[in-house]
């Protein structure tokens, strides 16, 4: 497989329903190993890109790619080459934490000996080897978040998509969760996420605001503070959606 | 019954089978007063609400709302209380209109009677009153149930994460809504996991793992702060926080924002940690001291009390 530089390649991206424009020609590129934030009010369109770019639905008109794929006839490569995340944790309460390991792996095609070897070398990283037995819903809420980030990467996948991962989680938790982010990024995944917590848009190497359905800034934290003559990424998010039209 | 405090609770404990959810909460709330439970999701907020509203049995200990025993007054409660879930559970299948007819049906009253108390927030969904609660987006939904849940003219109200999930002009909203109705002389009794919106209410209580952590005003809690926190920050954000982490008698370190806090053991002399980063080949390092805010100080005593916490 060859490794491009730019993992996420979006031009002219429009998705209508009927005549409600949800994203209106979006234009953005991301790169390996990048921390992306996909920041936007609520209904500002974030979840209609990103069920794009995951291939679970199909844009209206635009050239997409994601990790090398077509989103309108690869869609199925494109969900072998990505991870997903949500809030809602995606894990199996009534599993043990290996089990959840080794059901995700079978989805993924790993084969038995790699499902273990993944296993174990998530579980290290996480310390925590010493829970593979133990059923999920009997462990700690950090814990199963940052199990279910370990799931999502098992496959290697060149980019993660992150959906309000850290929602709910203790200010503590949630700052573990980033370093969780940041060395899987400099493995070389891509991180594509969204979050409503601002102080976790400055931990970002990039961050794309949407509003009504169109990207209406997209810089560094540094430079959009700079441009924006805001003192935190909190600022320039208000000053940016407080605009917005379409409040869901 | 006037004079009653709003609600007050006394080492109230709660536990689903061999779980521990709520362990010996006691506090008091005063008439008038916006109170915020702030905490992570597990921390018992929801537990405790369902235990105020009367819709759970205390194992122990006992709390009551304008003077009405949670248990043995449950009826009398029901009336004076409105109560916004966690979870939209309104019907779905009505409409607008029908959802807020039917819920001042329940209590004996009409939409007209009170519609004072809603107005600002049903003329925001007022053109859409036709339409079915379950096509509604996220944030009409909100003001639709925050609508019914004050349709009676509730004495106290409780909101139990009104703000999960929602972004941050919308938080901004709808704290502005909950001022307004502070000032018609309700007590409201909001839960959230974001910190910064502790700053919002008068009083808050900083839960965790089903335990008060601390009770006061915002104001009072950040003055509390113990030592001093500065802000640093660097060309090498990543490698700073690790650096930062090995300097003899750190108490803690962490990200939050574009910057690190760190507070140490002992006073400190900046020079010396500026000395310390230098040697390890940082640049372009920046210390300040700056004020502590609600979630520095729920770190703190996170990590206080963490010798208990097998995470």
């Amino acid at each position: 497989m060859t490794k491009a530089d730019t993992v996420i390649v979006v031009k002219d991206l429009v998705k209508k329903f009927g005549s409600f424009v949800a994203n209106d020609h979006l234009n953005f590129e991301v790169k390996r190993g990048e921390i992306f934030g996909f920041l936007g009010a609520n209904g500002a369109g974030k979840t209609t890109a990103i069920k794009i770019l995951c291939g679970l639905q199909s844009p209206t008109s635009g050239d997409i790619k994601v990790a090398g794929f077509n989103v309108y006839t690869q869609t199925n490569k494109i969900k072998q080459h990505i991870g997903y995340m949500s809030q809602k944790f995606s894990l199996y309460e009534d599993l043990t934490v290996s089990e959840n390991f080794r059901f995700y792996g079978g989805i993924y095609g790993l084969s038995n000996k790699l499902i273990r070897e993944r296993t174990k070398t998530l579980l290290q990283r996480l310390d925590l080897e010493h829970a593979a037995n133990k059923v999920l819903r009997d462990i700690p809420l950090g814990w199963k978040q940052k199990l279910a980030f370990s799931v999502a990467v098992m496959h290697n996948p060149e980019v993660v998509f992150l959906d309000e991962p850290t929602g709910g989680v203790d200010p503590i938790t949630r700052r573990q969760f980033w370093e969780l982010i940041y060395e899987e990024a400099n493995r070389g995944t891509t991180i594509f996420v969204t979050t409503h917590y601002m102080d976790e848009a400055e931990y970002c190497q990039r961050v794309s605001i949407m509003v009504d359905g169109r990207i209406e800034a997209l810089d560094s934290p540094k430079k959009l503070k700079e441009t924006y003559q805001a003192a935190s990424m909190n600022e320039v998010f208000i000053r940016l959606a407080r605009a917005q039209k379409n409040t869901e | 019954m006037k004079q009653q405090p709003a609600v007050v609770a006394n080492d109230l404990t709660k536990s689903y089978k061999s779980q521990l959810a709520l362990k010996k909460v006691s506090f008091q709330i005063e008439n008038g007063e916006l109170f915020g439970f702030i905490g992570p999701d597990g921390a018992g907020k929801t537990t405790l609400f369902h235990l105020l509203t009367t819709l759970l049995i205390p194992d122990t200990g006992s709390a009551s709302v304008r003077g009405f025993d949670t248990v043995a007054d449950y009826a009398a409660i029901r009336k004076i209380v409105g109560y916004m879930p966690g979870r939209f559970s309104l019907y779905q299948d009505l409409t607008v209109e029908e959802n807020l007819n039917f819920f001042a049906g329940i209590f004996n009253t009409t939409i007209a009677e009170n519609y004072h108390l809603i107005e600002d927030i049903y003329k925001q969904i007022e053109p859409f009153k036709t339409r079915r609660a379950g096509k509604l987006s996220g944030g009409m939904k909100q003001k639709l149930a925050l609508s019914c849940a004050l349709i009676h003219k509730p004495e106290v109200l409780f909101l139990d994460e009104p703000t999960t999930g929602v972004d941050a002009v919308s938080r901004m909203e709808f704290w502005e809504m909950l001022r307004k109705l502070k000032q018609q002389g309700i007590t409201i009794v909001v839960s959230t996991p974001y910190m910064d919106e502790a700053a919002l209410c008068d009083r808050v209580a900083l839960m965790q793992n089903g335990e008060i952590m601390l009770t006061n005003t915002p104001q009072r809690i950040v003055d509390g702060f113990k030592g001093e926190l500065l802000a640093v920050s660097s060309d090498n954000m990543f490698d700073l926080l690790h650096q930062l982490e090995n300097i003899p008698d750190t108490a803690a370190a962490y990200r939050f924002g574009d910057r690190i806090h760190y507070v140490s053991e002992r006073n400190i002399d900046p020079e010396i940690i500026q000395k310390a980063l230098a040697s390890s080949g940082q640049k372009n390092v920046v210390i300040e001291p700056i004020t502590p805010v609600i979630e520095d100080c729920f770190i703190m005593l996170m990590k206080s009390k963490s010798k208990n916490d097998p995470n």
